[in-house]
């Protein structure tokens, strides 16, 4: 059985139109296929993840286009739906830059500081990316 | 009016930072302007032009390699070179000869070369401007 590993997702938005998406939560998915058994908490600025409805044009140089820009709502419910890895979001974080519970993406959980550690204790191993 | 020259340096590796896309917008306007554009790629962007950079498909997503259709800045540097071209203007991209040497990327795209600090200094002197993008 694989250890329960919580992964908090701080860094944000960090070569996602290079890589078509979050490297971190890419690792993780394909993780979780490798039989992994992972947890994730989006925290600062990667809170913005979970915003529903949001998205980029791809970068387009001279007459080179990207067509696959990323889309990290789509890629937060990738991971709750289809890898089924819980995905919270930190409350406070999620206050601080004015973002409501009605705009986040569904199945996110939210969670507040004071809650953290007992989310640690649960898990054999804690990420911080 | 004489043709603007820009001189632009940058420092981050590929894939990993979101300054690149940021300086690739500037360069793409740039270059829709019929600028002459000095580029001087230092430390980790020695490697934007690596010629075996190559797409791949991603299973993560689903999608196999024409669907992924993954960006390579290798691409996006020829496209820059060959849009300026297009507008008037020209690119000296200048890839910083100890940087590639250290990370094996010396295999560089058609259209860009081998330098050192002293082309980033001649160009500074020639140029209109310069916009340093450096790695943080």
């Amino acid at each position: 059985m694989a250890k329960k590993t919580l992964n908090i997702v701080e860094s944000a938005y960090r070569a996602v139109i290079e890589e078509q998406d979050d490297t971190i939560m890419w690792l993780l998915a394909a993780m979780q296929g490798a039989g992994a058994d992972h947890t994730v908490v989006l925290r600062g600025n990667a809170v913005n993840y979970a915003v529903t409805g949001q998205g980029v044009p791809g970068l387009q140089v001279g007459d080179w286009k990207q067509t696959q820009a990323p889309k990290m709502d789509r890629d937060v419910l990738d991971l709750i739906e289809k890898r089924k890895i819980p995905v919270y979001v930190v409350e406070e974080d999620l206050a601080e830059r004015g973002i409501e519970r009605s705009e986040l993406v569904s199945g996110v959980t939210p969670v507040s500081r004071k809650a953290l550690p007992g989310l640690f204790a649960k898990h054999a191993i804690v990420s911080h990316w | 009016m004489s043709k603007v020259t820009l001189t632009v340096l940058l420092m981050d590796a590929p894939y990993e930072s979101e300054n690149l896309t940021t300086a690739f917008r500037i360069l793409d306007v740039a270059a829709r302007r019929g600028y002459n554009l000095n580029v001087f790629a230092y430390e980790g962007a020695a490697g934007l032009a690596f010629a075996r950079q190559a797409p791949h498909p991603n299973p993560v997503h689903g999608k196999n390699l024409a669907e992924e259709n993954h960006p390579t800045t290798k691409d996006q540097v020829l496209a820059l070179i060959a849009h300026t071209e297009k507008n008037g203007g020209k690119v000296d991209w200048v890839n910083c000869g100890m940087c590639v040497d250290e990370r094996g990327v010396n295999e560089f795209a058609p259209g860009t070369r081998r330098g050192s600090p002293a082309d980033f200094h001649a160009s500074t002197e020639a140029s209109d401007n310069v916009l340093v993008i450096p790695t943080k």
